[in-house]
């Protein structure tokens, strides 16, 4: 049975209807924290800005705590109410989110920590356009996953999915670029090993994205679809339409 | 998991055919809470299966207890019907060992059978049906006797006088029911000195004690404490590799421990029926939905 979006505020017990309200503003407070990791990170690099990157690096551990947090939750709700069915699926599908929000906290870190390693060398090296490029791609990707956990949207969830290749072959792409520019001169390559280090990171945070996506696909319809490709996951929502 | 033939899920069209795959049947039942309109009865796959019923409707006096209520009853497995209270669960439970019989007003149409031959046929001996399909209550029903001739009770009655035989099965049975090592050293005391939940098990020491090969049970643990209704639990577990059991319970997170299909019944309707992981994960049908999870109909 699909569910809409008011399902989780029905129930006879008023105090489960606040647990299960709880716990999803609490992913969607953890989801902004993510995202705004993510963007810093970025911002941090391309802008040269340290003091940013420092920033973010420090701030990771807000992201982790809010982890944990939430997973107690989820496990209170699980031994005290027992819940079923879509109040199940919800709690499990928040579990599963977090955990990919705090691997997405981590690798903003990662960005942030190479945007200072950049910045110590000064120029500006090649690479930053792609970057930026992929950059906007996962940041818009994250925003719209948790968009579609929020509202329960299956079309944005399926557009995420859809994103995710695209950045999967931009991420080659730029790979090979990259490679290129480290031939062209090899006195670029420990810097452009930043970029790449940051590209990789930028590409982990779009899997984690698409990972959430799959926890709406999963939480609305009870079906599993993690390891189905885009096509079987259309196929799958439209189906059940 | 995205396999190839897993894709087709829940189209209307393709739904059904997969639900075959891993439900019980479901048959139509036109009633006034029915959302399905499934009009055909459908095969259970990889299970044989000891109850029918088709088509049954249950009247008490002119009120509509039971609507038109089809589904297959697997042999040797864990059958649960949930539903609030007045949905029919206990009704349609005691149809299948004919106990309504006693109830005067009460009518009956459409058929159950038990291994293909319908128990509501004329000439059949309610006498042996129910030697065949035991029953236990909610509150345990021991007779005013010690705990030994409380499981005899029926051998006895069917003539039986050999004590060796007698002893055997008592023990046996009260091994079955999980009792034996709490009660044999006091095998000749009054079945009232138990407590409740042995008092269950007793009740069912003595259903098993004549064999049958069905056995019903109207809320067993509802009355007893948590460790009790843990051991009444387990106890169904083990019974099921001998026995086809069907339960009727209040508490739905005893049915999806206890059972392998449940059926949810609501005002006289069969809601769903399908196996226990998939009603209590993604149910289909969003009464059922409402009523496990506990929200306002």
């Amino acid at each position: 049975m699909a569910m809409d979006i008011s399902s989780h505020t029905q129930h006879i017990s008023q105090q489960f209807n606040t647990e299960l309200e709880d716990i999803k503003t609490h992913l969607a407070e953890m989801g902004g924290m993510a995202e705004r990791q993510v963007n810093d990170a970025i911002a941090a690099m391309i802008e040269v800005d340290v003091e940013k990157a420092e920033q973010v690096v420090r701030g990771d551990h807000k992201v982790n705590s809010m982890e944990v947090s939430i997973d107690e939750e989820c496990v209170r709700i699980l031994a005290k109410r027992q819940p079923a069915a879509g109040d199940l699926r919800l709690v499990i599908a928040v579990t599963k989110a977090i955990t990919d929000l705090e691997r997405i906290g981590d690798e903003a870190a990662k960005i942030a920590r190479q945007a200072m390693a950049l910045s110590r060398d000064g120029a500006a090296p090649r690479g930053y356009v792609e970057v930026r490029h992929i950059g906007e791609h996962v940041s818009r990707m994250l925003h719209d996953a948790l968009d579609a956990f929020a509202r329960l949207d299956m079309d944005v969830a399926l557009k995420v999915v859809q994103t995710d290749r695209t950045v999967d072959m931009e991420y080659s792409t730029a790979m090979r670029e990259m490679i290129t520019y480290m031939i062209e001169d090899p006195r670029s390559i420990t810097r452009v090993l930043n970029i790449m280090w940051s590209l990789r990171a930028l590409e982990r945070i779009g899997d984690h994205a698409r990972n959430i996506a799959q926890y709406v696909v999963y939480l609305v319809m009870g079906e599993d679809v993690r390891h189905g490709s885009y096509e079987e996951i259309e196929e799958q929502i439209h189906q059940e339409e | 998991m995205l396999e190839p033939t897993d894709v087709v899920e829940r189209s209307d069209a393709t739904a059904k055919a997969k639900d075959t795959a891993r439900t019980p049947s479901i048959e139509a039942t036109q009633g006034d809470n029915r959302p399905f309109d499934q009009a055909e009865p459908m095969a259970m796959e990889n299970e044989s299966i000891k109850l029918e019923v088709s088509g049954l409707e249950l009247f008490y006096g002119a009120e509509r207890a039971l609507k038109n209520i089809s589904l297959q009853i697997p042999e040797k497995k864990v059958t649960a019907f949930i539903g609030p209270s007045g949905c029919g669960k206990s009704t349609l439970l005691r149809c299948f060992n004919r106990m309504n019989d006693l109830v005067d007003s009460c009518r009956i149409e459409g058929k159950i059978l038990l291994d293909g031959d319908d128990i509501y046929a004329p000439g059949v001996d309610v006498a042996e049906l129910r030697r065949q399909v035991g029953m236990v209550f909610q509150k345990p029903n021991p007779f005013p006797k010690s705990i030994y001739e409380n499981v005899a009770y029926g051998l006895r009655l069917q003539g039986v006088k050999s004590k060796r035989i007698l002893d055997t099965v008592v023990e046996n049975s009260l091994r079955g029911a999980a009792l034996w090592d709490e009660v044999k050293d006091r095998l000749h005391d009054n079945a009232f000195g138990l407590s409740g939940g042995q008092q269950q098990r007793l009740v069912i020491a003595r259903a098993i004690a004549i064999e049958p090969e069905v056995i019903l049970l109207d809320e067993p643990a509802s009355a007893l404490d948590p460790i009790s209704t843990l051991k009444i639990e387990e106890l169904i577990y083990e019974l099921k590799d001998k026995y086809t059991i069907v339960i009727v319970t209040h508490n739905m997170q005893q049915a999806a421990r206890v059972s392998d299909y449940t059926a949810f019944m609501y005002m006289g309707d069969l809601i769903e029926f399908g196996d226990t992981d998939t009603l209590f994960t993604n149910p289909t049908e969003k009464q059922t939905e409402d009523y496990i999870t506990g929200r306002y109909g």
